[in-house]
């Protein structure tokens, strides 16, 4: 997928990333097909391959009539949780913070909001990347 | 001779003698009596609770209530753990009844999920089903299911019916006889020694040679450090359900009869005691 445009997702704002209005959590910096590691998240060390690797590539796809991302895939950090991750869509989405948003893996269950997404990807991803469905509402049981 | 299916039988009744404490912090029109309760091992707290929440709510004034959670030497106790695990890894060396802390107010944002409804927690048993049947048989037993069934498991746990339960629980137990086992064991293992949540990867229940899989290969290969200490090193305990299984139990096996309702094993290492 080298055409999808890539993003850096941070997991924690940086000064730097702080000063960006709105979005301080996104660093957006965008690469192809490997992004160049941040120096707020990983000062002076190489991405080691494989496994290991410190970020995940995640693909978000919106279910119904929940707004599309035009940016759908996203480097993560394995340790960010899903809540994380909903707080972040939410932004970007400019969803107003009372309005819900579901995870869901594999089309079918709804993660806890503490699981981390690099053990998801361990177990769930596919092809390098684990895709994650979101909605305003429950779409899977 | 004893069938192993007894076993399912002593899991699901598996008891733990608690005793709720108010916090000391929270404003009381009256003395609040300690509330005792045999909680089960295999539900959630917030499901079993609500003769606790009403026992102490009765001495409280209404202003002084907001969302109900609970603590043990310090821990905010995650209701979304089932509550065996929670003590298993927790308190399992202290002595009974088990002393939890009742709190009503500075609800630990970061530590507990918010548990508005009872709803909130069928949603979170119904998705860690559905995790471990991804797992197992890449969600077609779960998804073949009919909705009533999937409302079954639920009332089965909620109402502590273990017929009820196990009448379609026994289903996600199920294998092709030629595969020898799940596709891949659900488990989750926790430490209270790391700040991790806790570890969970793909692992199957035969090994490439056709041999099963035991509970010593399974942290040999995720985590080592439980059961093979440095020289010197603590020695840890892993244990489900109360005891510590033998290292050399099928992996398979256990996955089968020391599941939670939820179908993972819940697997806890926790430092030995020293007597």
């Amino acid at each position: 997928m080298a055409e999808e445009p890539e993003t850096v997702l941070q997991l924690s704002p940086s000064p730097a990333a702080a000063a960006c209005e709105g979005l301080a959590e996104l660093s957006p910096e965008t690469a192809t097909p490997e992004p160049p590691s941040s120096g707020a998240v990983s000062p002076g060390t190489e991405e080691p391959a494989g496994d290991t690797k410190k970020k995940i590539d995640i693909l978000l796809k919106a279910v119904g009539d929940t707004p599309i991302m035009k940016t759908k895939k996203w480097a993560v950090e394995r340790t960010r949780t899903i809540q994380g991750l909903i707080d972040f869509i939410k932004k970007f989405l400019k969803l107003v913070a009372s309005e819900q948003l579901f995870i869901y893996v594999n089309q079918s269950f709804a993660p806890s909001p503490d699981q981390e997404v690099g053990m998801l990807y361990e177990c769930f991803g596919s092809d390098g990347k684990l895709v994650l469905h979101y909605c305003k509402s429950q779409a899977w049981g | 001779m004893t069938d192993d299916k007894d076993v399912l039988r002593d899991v699901w009744f598996g008891r733990i003698p608690t005793c709720f404490t108010l916090y000391q912090d929270e404003i009381t029109e009256r003395e609040a009596e300690p509330y005792y309760l045999l909680l089960p091992r295999v539900s959630y707290l917030t499901l079993v609770t609500d003769k606790v929440k009403k026992h102490f709510q009765k001495v409280m004034r209404q202003e002084d209530i907001s969302e109900i959670w609970f603590e043990y030497e310090g821990t905010p106790l995650k209701w979304h753990y089932p509550i065996g695990l929670l003590f298993d890894l927790l308190a399992s060396s202290s002595a009974l009844p088990w002393n939890i802390i009742v709190h009503f107010k500075s609800f630990p944002e970061k530590d507990l999920l918010h548990c508005p409804s009872k709803d909130a927690i069928e949603a979170h048993f119904m998705s860690c089903m559905k995790e471990a049947d991804a797992l197992k048989h890449k969600s077609q037993v779960i998804n073949e299911m009919q909705k009533k069934d999937h409302k079954q498991l639920w009332m089965g746990l909620q109402n502590d019916r273990f017929d009820q339960f196990w009448a379609i629980n026994r289903k996600l137990m199920e294998y092709p006889a030629e595969e020898n086992g799940f596709r891949y064991i659900p488990f989750r293992i926790y430490q209270t020694t790391t700040e991790r949540p806790f570890i969970q990867k793909l692992f199957r229940p035969v090994a490439a040679d056709g041999q099963l899989h035991t509970l010593g290969d399974l942290l040999r290969e995720v985590c080592p450090s439980a059961i093979a200490p440095e020289d010197g090193g603590k020695k840890n305990q892993v244990m489900i359900h109360g005891i510590e299984p033998m290292l050399e139990t099928p992996l398979q096996w256990l996955s089968e009869h020391l599941s939670y309702p939820d179908n993972f094993l819940h697997i806890s290492i926790i430092p030995q005691p020293i007597d």
